[in-house]
């Protein structure tokens, strides 16, 4: 059997060449920084929405949902590329990726559990909805477009 | 995969090599990164939790818009665009280190893990840069009819709506203390020095507050500061140990013991976890500085 110079335990290592190489961190770092500088536009434009007078709580949600989903194209590219998970055998790919498919579920059920939470003390605890309750008469400040009414 | 091929043709399970063809340290190192995933995630989903139960949440441009000396300007995401680059770039000289080490190139790995060093303590610095700034600076807050001064702590947040009600904020400044006044006039009237104002009589400090040009908040959700300074205090002590890992990988290598050893596996490990920082603060910028 053949063994990699490197570790018994490593029977092939991944060659690319030089060049491949080189192609391949040049393409991932600017495609970082690319959606970063995307993801710092939307963050600008969120900002100038809500200075606007009468902010659109849906389009603010639309940007958000967008900066949320360039969020993961980035961790997809640093994981695969940067930390080479791409280039491992399928298997051990899936005993990392498959386990994190749990925070699907952790993620909606808590951001749920929180929603709840806090239209049951609306409900329930006056005190508290009339001393944080966001004043209506602030033109530029509504709680629709607020970071803590949506996501 | 151009490695498809041999996949197809070797038993994986059959014994005598490692069924995932990864060196044993560093496939504990993607199962510690793992658990460490789950760290961060249930910080962070905990504070979208607490955030999606509240029913007000500072605006992060307004509070994260600072640049050091630029003094007052209102530069929203710029500081932490900045941070955000200097970890993107500290991880891209990472994979060059790790390439470097894969040929054997002992310079090529001192010179790019050097580079990682200062990327990592630059991150540092800004951070650090960035919670002094937060904790220091001082914002009007209406507290229960009174006007006071603080930043931004783990029992404090001065973050809430611009009060806009004139006659509340003229009867609330009738019951703000001789301290508070003295430095609410002091945050946008730089023609006196504090001292001076400290010794005025309580009547000519309210004459001179401007209400049209500061900006009075209400307080905001203490919560804010304890999940901000806890979250990115955390990473930043991933930040703090990475740097830490690596100069140790740095004299390692200056030493010649991967050299001696053949090959340089330890500055891969050294780089996953070093991608990994990378890699939370893809989500920590998201969830604090973005939505």
């Amino acid at each position: 059997m053949e063994h990699s110079p490197i570790s018994p335990e490593i029977t092939f290592t991944h060659h690319h060449s030089d060049e491949e190489f080189k192609r391949r961190v040049r393409k991932t770092t600017i495609l970082l920084s690319v959606i970063t500088i995307i993801e710092l536009a939307i963050g600008l434009t969120i900002y100038n929405i809500h200075k606007g007078e009468n902010p659109n709580a849906g389009l603010v949600l639309a940007f958000k949902g967008m900066v949320c989903i360039l969020t993961l194209a980035k961790a997809y590219y640093i994981v695969s590329v940067f930390m080479h998970l791409g280039d491992e055998i399928r298997n051990m790919i899936m005993t990392i990726v498959v386990p994190l498919l749990l925070f699907v579920w952790f993620i909606i059920a808590f951001i749920y559990d929180g929603n709840s939470y806090k239209n049951l003390r609306n409900k329930y605890d006056l005190h508290f909805k009339e001393t944080t309750m966001p004043s209506k008469h602030h033109a530029t400040e509504t709680p629709a477009e607020k970071p803590g009414g949506k996501e | 995969m151009s490695t498809t091929a041999t996949t197809h043709q070797t038993k994986w399970w059959g014994g005598g090599k490692s069924p995932f063809n990864l060196e044993y340290g560093k496939l504990m190192m993607w199962y510690f990164l793992m658990s460490d995933a789950f760290t961060f995630g249930a910080f962070l989903i905990s504070y979208g939790s607490i955030r999606f139960s509240q029913n007000f949440w500072p605006d992060p441009n307004v509070v994260f818009n600072a640049f050091p000396g630029a003094g007052h300007a209102n530069l929203p995401l710029a500081f932490v665009s900045v941070m955000t680059f200097i970890l993107i770039i500290s991880s891209v000289t990472m994979v060059l280190a790790v390439h470097a080490g894969h040929k054997g190139n002992k310079q090529g790995v001192i010179k790019w893990l050097a580079w990682t060093i200062v990327g990592g303590l630059a991150f540092l610095g800004c951070q650090a840069w960035e919670w002094h700034h937060l904790i220091t600076g001082e914002h009007a807050t209406l507290v229960d009819g009174s006007i006071q001064m603080f930043g931004q702590t783990t029992s404090h947040n001065p973050w809430g709506n611009i009060v806009h009600d004139q006659s509340a904020l003229t009867a609330a400044l009738n019951n703000t203390s001789h301290e508070n006044l003295a430095a609410l006039v002091h945050s946008h009237d730089n023609s006196h020095a504090m001292d001076a104002l400290l010794k005025m009589p309580d009547t000519e400090l309210r004459g001179m507050v401007n209400l049209a040009e500061v900006h009075i908040r209400d307080k905001g959700p203490v919560a804010f500061g304890g999940y901000f300074f806890g979250i990115t205090g955390f990473h930043g002590f991933h930040v703090f140990s990475g740097v830490i890992i690596n100069i140790v990988m740095l004299i390692m290598t200056q030493k010649n013991i991967f050299q001696n050893k053949g090959h340089y596996l330890m500055i891969e490990k050294a780089g996953l976890y070093w991608h990994f920082v990378d890699l939370v603060w893809v989500f920590v910028f998201l969830c604090f500085y973005l939505i």
